[in-house]
């Protein structure tokens, strides 16, 4: 286990020496969000329904976007071969690669959301729910994403087909979440919602990692 | 102990060698010559468990050394043709992550600098150190995770003659605590009393024939 916090532990030091690729998530997430006003026109109650799906769309393109890298740059330097001879389990070595993209990406993004929401006037009861939906959300992603990832190493073109992989995965998570924000909204039961949110991610906690992990062997035979 | 029996390894569907059988006791250091693509690379993959043996078995201590790849690769350290270290850390910050990553104290990476000659360079960043300096801290690993079978690709190549002797007195003190050595190289190495395992070219049918 000291050999999977040691590669987490790499990877966080790296993205905080890397902080513009978080910083870019962060940016784009934000412009993402403000263009809509801009889109649809400044009516605050319209913009106050479409807000929690406007919010979590643009969350999910944003935390995409340092998945192509996630993988990609240590299979090109060599240091994926290395991850596959720590003696870790493979499933594990894609573990922390997810837990990585998580804390690096999805956490700021978390961080930043109810901001998103400001910007488009969502309800202020409806800020906390959106942040715990979207912390599963999220998580859920960023396993997801990195097990697209990994079945997309080597793979020409690999950046392009991996949104085309991910996304579609993604649309029941993302159905749960925004009807939490909605249900928070409109004052009704929102913990339904953000059990079946849960109920996902910890499906996909040992699921993804697991796909990911013979993908990942099989890309460095 | 590593034993290879009979082992052959495809890729792509073309057989890249066959029957490779030898058995490395400890202490012992196997040198494999060849010309590009006789499959010297394909072959230390295979030893490391990262590529699949077409045919043939590899044992380590007389068991299945792929049975549970992950415990064979917890007694390896291969150093390919790239150097797989992360240029925005400085040397001393990439050595300690390699330590905790293989186990051991990051306090060792000092020693492990020392052994390379790199311990003036300690505070650099890699993005700033020459393809030679980048080996060097490549091989610091070596001393570093010291796990007992050395798999070792070009080891030499881009080293200065000071890189050179570094690394000679590295494998000497390996092979003197009973580790294994397997080398590809076309440069002389500094592996005194090596045995040799040299791939021969493909006979021209064969590579026809795929």
């Amino acid at each position: 286990m000291s050999i999977f916090w040691g590669m987490l532990r790499r990877d966080l030091a790296l993205a905080r020496r890397n902080a513009g690729d978080t910083l870019a998530a962060v940016a784009f997430f934000l412009l993402a969000v403000g263009l809509f006003p801009f889109g649809v026109g400044p009516a605050p109650e319209l913009l106050a329904r479409i807000a929690p799906g406007v919010v979590w769309v643009a969350a999910l393109l944003a935390a995409l976007l340092p998945l192509d890298r996630l993988l990609g740059a240590d299979y090109e330097d060599g240091t994926l071969d290395q991850a596959m001879l720590s003696g870790l389990d493979p499933a594990l070595v894609a573990g922390a690669k997810a837990a990585a993209h998580w804390l690096s990406t999805g956490v700021p993004l978390l961080i930043a959301s109810p901001l998103a929401a400001i910007m488009l006037n969502l309800p202020l009861e409806g800020l906390g729910v959106l942040v715990a939906a979207l912390a599963l959300g999220s998580l859920i992603l960023s396993l997801l994403g990195t097990a697209g990832a990994a079945l997309t190493l080597g793979a020409r073109r690999g950046g392009v087909l991996l949104p085309l992989l991910v996304l579609p995965l993604a649309i029941p998570a993302l159905i749960f979440g925004v009807a939490a924000v909605e249900a928070a909204a409109s004052d009704m039961a929102v913990r339904p919602h953000l059990a079946m949110l849960a109920a996902m991610a910890a499906a996909a906690l040992p699921l993804c990692p697991l796909a990911a992990g013979a993908a990942l062997r099989a890309a460095t035979e | 102990m590593l034993q290879a029996d009979a082992l052959a390894a495809e890729r792509g569907g073309r057989s890249v060698f066959a029957g490779v059988s030898f058995t490395l006791t400890p202490g012992m250091a196997l040198t494999l010559t060849g010309p590009n693509g006789a499959g010297k690379t394909t072959l230390l993959r295979v030893l490391a468990g990262l590529g699949r043996a077409a045919a043939g078995r590899l044992l380590w201590s007389g068991e299945d050394a792929m049975a549970d790849r992950s415990a064979h690769a917890a007694r390896l350290s291969l150093v390919g043709h790239q150097d797989a270290i992360k240029t925005a850390f400085t040397v001393e910050q990439a050595l300690a992550h390699e330590g905790r990553i293989a186990g051991v104290d990051p306090a060792h990476a000092g020693a492990a600098m020392v052994a390379m000659g790199l311990a003036h360079l300690a505070a650099a960043p890699i993005r700033i150190l020459s393809a030679g300096q980048r080996r060097r801290v490549a091989l610091a690993r070596l001393p570093l995770a010291r796990r007992p079978l050395w798999l070792l690709d070009e080891p030499t190549v881009a080293l200065d003659h000071a890189g050179v002797a570094a690394l000679g007195a590295v494998m000497a003190a390996h092979r003197a605590a009973g580790g294994i050595i397997v080398a590809s190289s076309h440069l002389p190495l500094p592996l005194p009393n090596a045995a040799q395992l040299r791939f021969n070219v493909r006979p021209r049918e064969d590579v026809d024939a795929a």
